[in-house]
C-alpha cells in the first residue's frame, strides 16, 4: 500500500492539452473518485499514474518514490478495465494467477492466494471456467481479483461499473467498497457518474477540460461546490446570477439574496442553491430572518411517487425545487408561490 | 418445443421454398467444384492404377506398380522428406518474417500509413509469379545484385554462390508465400483487444511474457491457417525449385511435373501425387489436436 502524489502534471496530444497542471494527493489506503464528464482527461490522468503513458512535465510519486521513468510493468499497480479485459484463452484461475506467475511465485503459494482472492470476490469454485462462460458481474469480480491478488501498491479502476446494468452496478458498488476496506489498498476510481463518486469514495476530485477544479470529501464537495460547473455536475443546482451590492447578491430585478458569508468584491457574482434545500412557503408562514425569500410562478409539478419536483420561473430564471411527498396544501401550476431557504444554503460559486 | 411451434406456424408452407433457395444458391458452386475438381481427381486416381497412359495403340493394364515404386526405391522417399522439410522451412521462415510484420501493421501503425504498408504487402501478389521468380535469379546469381550490394557494403566480401542452391529455393518460395502469413496473422492480431495487452503489462508482464502468454496464443488460429496455406502448395511446388534450384532443385513436385510434361508417365505422376496428398492428410491428422486447440 502506498500514497500517490501527482504534482503539476501536464500532458498534451499534439496541440490538445489533455491534462493542464494537475496536482492531487491520494493518501495511503483511501478511496478516491476522479469525477468528470466524458473527455475531461480522467483516463489520461489514470494512465499517467499507471505508467502506460508519460507526462510531458510534472512529477508522479507512488509511496514517495518518483516513478516517471518506470514503465507500467515495473510500478506494481493493479488495474481494472472498463470492458474487464480478461484473457479469453485462460481459465478464471489462470487469469487471476497471471500477476503471480509473472512474479515467479511458487506454485503452492499461487494456488493458495488465487483461492483467497476468489473467495474475497465470492467466486470460489469458478476456477476452471473460461471468461465467456461467466456473466458480466462475475467477469467484473474476476477482473478485480486479478488486479489485487499480487498485492499491488495502488488499485486503479477506469469506469469499472459502467458496463453493468443498474441493479448489478449497485450490488458491485457495495462489494467494491467492502473489498477495498478489507484489503485496505489505496484506490483511485474514475467515473462520470456523480452518484457513484459520492457514495463510494472518501474523497472526490472534479476534472474538467484537463483541469482539477476542486477536491474534497463528497459531503463537502456537495455542500460547498466552488464553481457553477461543480455545483451542476455534482447533483442539481439552481444558479442565481447578479452583482454584488453591500455584500449581498442583487438579481437583475433588484431582489437581494444573502449568502453564507457576505460577498466580497464588486461586480458580477453567482450563487448556487440545491433544489432540496428550498421549500415552498405555506400561506401565512412568517418571514424568517435567517432565510432568503423569492416569489416565483409555479409552472409544473412532476410526481415521482415518494417525491415531487416543482418547476418554477421567475422572469428568465428557471428554478427546481425537490420535496418529499407530504404536501398539505394543494398547489396548482400557474400559481404564484413564495420560495424560502436558509441563507446558509446559498453558496457563492465561481461562474 | 420449438420444432412443433414452427410446424404449426403459418410460415410452414414457406419452408420448402427455403430449401429450394439453399439448393439454388449453393448448387452452382458445388456443381462447379464437382466438375472442375472431383472429376479430374477421379480420373487421376484411375490413371494412377494403370501401367501406361490409356491411349489407343498403347498396351495398358491395371496395376499397383506405380505405388509400389515409391516404396521400393529410396529415391522417392528421400524426395518426399526433402519436400516436407522444404514445406516446414518455408512456413517457418514465413512465420518468423511475417508475424512481426503483421504485428506492427495491426498494433503499432495507425491510419493511412497502415493502408500504404498493406498495399506493399499485397502488391507482390498482383505480379506474375514467373516474373517474380526470374527477378530473383537476377538478384541471386553470381555477381548479381545481392553480391554487388554486399560487396559495396563490405569491400572484399567475395561471392555467395546462392543461385542454384537449396537456399535460393527457400528464398524464392518465402517471397512468394509470405503475404499469406502476413494476412492471416494480421487478421488474428487485429482482433486482439489492446486492453488485454495493457492488462497484462499492468500485472507486471514484460514484453516477452506478453508475447508468449497473450499475443501468440491468441493469434494461433492465424498462424496455423497461414502455415497450412503455405505448407500444402510448397511441398508440391515445382516452378521455384526448377528455376532457382537448378540441379539442387529436385523435389517431389518437380519429379511429378516431369512425369506429366517430359517423361510422359502420367500413371507414375498421378500415383506420386496421391502419395503426397496422403502424406499431407496424415500430417494434419497427427497434428489435429493441436490445430483444433489453436482455432
Ligand atoms: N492518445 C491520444 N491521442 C490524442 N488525443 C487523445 C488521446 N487520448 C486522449 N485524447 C484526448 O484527450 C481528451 C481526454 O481523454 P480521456 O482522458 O480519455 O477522457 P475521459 O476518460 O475523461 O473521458 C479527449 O478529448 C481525447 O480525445
Ligand atoms: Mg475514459
Amino acid at each position: 500500500m502506498a500514497s500517490v502524489t501527482v504534482s503539476h502534471v501536464n500532458k498534451s496530444f499534439g496541440e490538445f492539452r489533455a491534462l493542464d497542471d494537475v496536482s492531487i494527493e491520494f493518501a495511503d489506503g483511501g478511496f478516491y473518485a476522479l469525477l468528470g464528464p466524458s473527455g475531461s482527461g480522467k483516463t489520461t490522468l489514470l494512465r499517467q499514474i499507471a505508467g502506460f503513458s508519460f507526462p510531458d512535465s510534472g512529477e508522479i510519486l507512488i509511496g514517495g518514490e518518483a516513478v516517471e521513468s518506470l514503465p507500467v510493468e515495473k510500478r506494481n499497480i493493479g488495474m481494472m478495465f472498463q470492458n474487464y479485459a480478461l484473457f479469453p484463452n485462460m481459465s478464471v484461475f489462470d487469469n487471476v494467477a497471471f500477476g503471480l506467475m509473472v512474479r515467479s511465485t511458487p506454485r503452492h503459494e499461487i494456488k493458495a492466494r488465487v483461492g483467497e482472492a476468489l473467495e474475497l470476490v465470492r467466486l470460489s469454485g469458478y476456477d476452471e471456467r473460461k471468461p465467456h462462460q461467466l456473466s458480466g458481474g462475475q467477469r467484473q469480480r474476476v477482473a478485480l481479483a486479478r488486479a489485487i491478488v499480487f498485492r499491488p501498491r495502488v488499485l486503479l479502476l477506469d469506469e469499472p461499473l459502467s458496463a453493468l446494468d443498474k441493479a448489478l452496478r449497485l450490488g458491485m458498488q457495495v462489494e467494491l467498497k467492502r473489498i477495498q476496506r478489507e484489503v485496505g489498498i489505496t484506490t483511485i476510481f474514475v467515473t462520470h457518474d456523480q452518484e457513484e463518486a459520492l457514495t463510494l469514495s472518501d474523497k472526490v476530485g472534479v476534472l474538467k477540460d484537463g483541469k482539477l477544479l476542486q477536491e474534497g470529501p463528497p459531503r463537502e464537495l456537495y455542500e460547498r461546490p466552488a464553481t457553477a460547473f461543480a455545483a451542476t455536475f455534482l447533483g442539481d443546482a439552481n444558479l442565481f446570477e447578479g452583482h454584488v451590492e453591500e455584500g449581498e447578491l442583487a438579481l437583475s430585478d433588484g431582489t437581494r439574496l444573502r449568502a453564507t458569508a457576505p460577498l466580497a468584491g464588486v461586480g458580477k457574482a453567482t450563487c448556487a442553491v440545491r433544489p432540496e434545500k428550498m421549500a415552498i412557503a405555506e400561506k401565512g408562514e412568517p418571514l424568517r430572518a435567517d432565510h432568503n425569500h423569492l416569489e416565483a410562478e409555479l409552472q409544473e409539478i412532476i410526481f415521482a411517487g415518494n417525491s415531487l419536483s416543482y418547476l418554477l420561473r421567475r422572469g428568465d430564471i428557471h428554478l427546481r425545487v425537490f420535496a418529499q411527498n407530504r404536501a398539505t396544501a394543494e398547489l396548482q401550476p400557474g400559481q404564484r408561490v413564495r420560495l424560502t431557504w436558509r441563507v446558509a444554503d446559498t453558496i457563492p460559486v465561481e461562474a | 418445443m420449438a420444432v412443433s411451434d414452427t410446424e404449426r406456424s403459418p410460415t410452414r408452407r414457406r419452408q420448402p421454398s427455403n430449401a429450394k433457395s439453399i439448393v439454388g444458391l449453393t448448387g452452382p458452386a458445388y456443381l462447379w467444384l464437382i466438375v472442375t475438381i472431383l472429376l479430374p481427381l477421379a480420373a487421376m486416381l484411375y490413371f494412377s492404377f494403370l501401367s501406361d497412359v490409356p491411349l489407343p495403340g498403347r498396351d495398358w493394364q491395371v496395376t499397383l506398380s506405380n505405388y509400389a515404386a515409391f516404396f521400393q526405391e529410396d529415391f522417392y522417399r528421400t524426395l518426399m522428406l526433402r519436400s516436407l522439410r522444404l514445406g516446414f522451412e518455408v512456413a517457418l521462415w514465413c512465420f518468423l518474417i511475417g508475424f512481426p510484420c503483421a504485428y506492427v501493421l495491426a498494433k503499432t501503425i495507425k491510419g493511412r500509413w497502415r493502408e500504404a504498408l498493406f498495399l506493399m504487402v499485397i502488391i507482390p501478389f498482383w505480379s506474375n509469379a514467373l516474373i517474380r521468380v526470374f527477378s530473383w535469379t537476377m538478384v541471386l546469381r553470381g555477381n548479381g545484385m545481392l553480391e554487388r550490394l554486399l560487396d559495396w557494403l563490405i569491400p572484399g566480401f567475395g561471392s555467395l554462390n546462392l543461385m542454384f542452391t537449396y537456399e535460393a529455393v527457400v528464398i524464392g518460395l518465402v517471397h512468394s508465400y509470405l503475404p499469406y502469413m502476413i494476412l492471416t496473422c494480421y487478421i488474428s492480431l487485429s482482433t486482439i483487444d489492446d486492453d488485454l495487452i495493457d492488462a497484462a503489462r499492468s500485472m507486471g508482464a514484460g514484453r516477452l511474457t506478453v508475447l508468449r502468454r497473450i499475443i501468440l496464443p491468441l493469434s494461433m488460429p492465424g498462424i496455423v491457417a497461414g502455415a497450412v496455406l503455405i505448407f500444402v502448395p510448397v511441398i508440391g511446388s515445382f516452378m521455384e525449385p526448377r528455376i532457382l534450384g537448378g540441379r539442387e532443385g529436385t523435389f517431389l513436385g518437380t519429379v511429378i511435373e516431369d512425369q506429366f510434361t517430359s517423361v510422359f508417365n502420367w500413371p507414375l505422376g498421378a500415383a506420386l501425387s496421391f502419395i503426397l496428398l496422403a502424406c499431407v492428410l496424415i500430417i494434419f491428422a497427427i497434428f489435429q489436436p493441436i490445430l483444433r486447440r489453436a482455432s
